[in-house]
């Protein structure tokens, strides 16, 4: 029988690479990274759907990850175009710039 | 043997891009290094046999997202220093014990779990190839309103972005 890989191995992989993507965004001040550290974070998801998807031997993990996949995509759209036209006015891509809405 | 190596290559390339998006200064540089993530990750699904969730990966994260990062990077610019000054009085401490819930909350549950998830839940005997055909079996038939509700978020996202781009301070056209 060749060797399985434990599912805890996939599961730890996908825990640390969430916690990467969250303590970029802690630390990060620019905006197009903390994005990227958002993508981390739902990447980091999606692995863990697949890892599930492969455990219990069912396909609905992996249609869950399609349905991340796409909501990934729309979210990177407006948040980019967003980010454009708030930068055509300011000219700063750090958040703390960002102070409009505050109360 | 060979399925332990090239899980161990992949992780480490996995981190390795994901340290990358987090320290490097320049923001090209970051997303070079979430390309490095996310094409590894396409190769790491493909050893989980989840083929086309891997190629799905490839040509929605590695192209299109990639693409639409960089293209924003190059018109923002990325000659600009990232400012360290504080607006909230404690921001730093702050972050430093939330980090540090975050990793001992992390370190706990994998203790606790001992790495013996695989026991508490039995694996399945048989192993499943995610081929676009099972996929779509099972796309269209339980999860059609979910995937029919996307395809409008999908249009949203699309008909926002528009509406951001000539927004009401710029002429149309």
């Amino acid at each position: 029988m060749d060797m399985q890989i434990p599912t805890d191995w996939y599961l730890t992989l996908a825990a640390i690479l969430f916690f990467l993507g969250s303590l970029g965004i802690m630390i990060r001040r620019n905006v197009l990274i903390m994005f990227m550290c958002i993508e981390l974070m739902l990447n980091a998801v999606n692995l863990t759907f697949v890892a599930a998807s492969r455990h219990f031997g069912s396909f609905d993990g992996q249609v869950a990850v399609l349905f991340i996949l796409v909501v990934a995509a729309s979210e990177v759209v407006v948040g980019l175009a967003i980010i454009v036209s708030i930068f055509s006015k300011r000219s700063s891509a750090s958040v703390d710039d960002l102070s409009l809405s505050k109360g | 043997m060979i399925q332990i190596g090239s899980f161990l290559f992949l992780a480490i390339l996995i981190l390795l891009g994901a340290s990358i998006v987090i320290f490097a200064k320049n923001p090209v540089h970051n997303a070079i290094g979430l390309v490095l993530t996310l094409i590894s990750l396409a190769v790491l699904y493909l050893t989980m046999s989840a083929t086309f969730i891997a190629m799905v990966q490839i040509l929605v994260y590695a192209g299109a997202v990639m693409t639409l990062f960089l293209f924003v990077i190059m018109m923002i610019g990325v000659d600009k220093e990232e400012e360290r000054r504080e607006s909230i009085k404690v921001q730093s401490f702050l972050v430093v014990g939330l980090v540090f819930l975050l990793f001992g909350l992390l370190t706990y549950v994998s203790l606790v779990s001992g790495f013996k998830w695989d026991l508490l839940f039995p694996q399945a005997e048989y192993a499943v190839i995610g081929s676009p055909e099972s996929i779509a079996s099972l796309l269209f038939t339980e999860w059609v309103l979910p995937f029919e509700s996307v395809s409008i978020l999908l249009i949203v996202a699309t008909a926002g972005a528009i509406s951001l781009a000539y927004g009401k301070n710029r002429n149309l056209g």
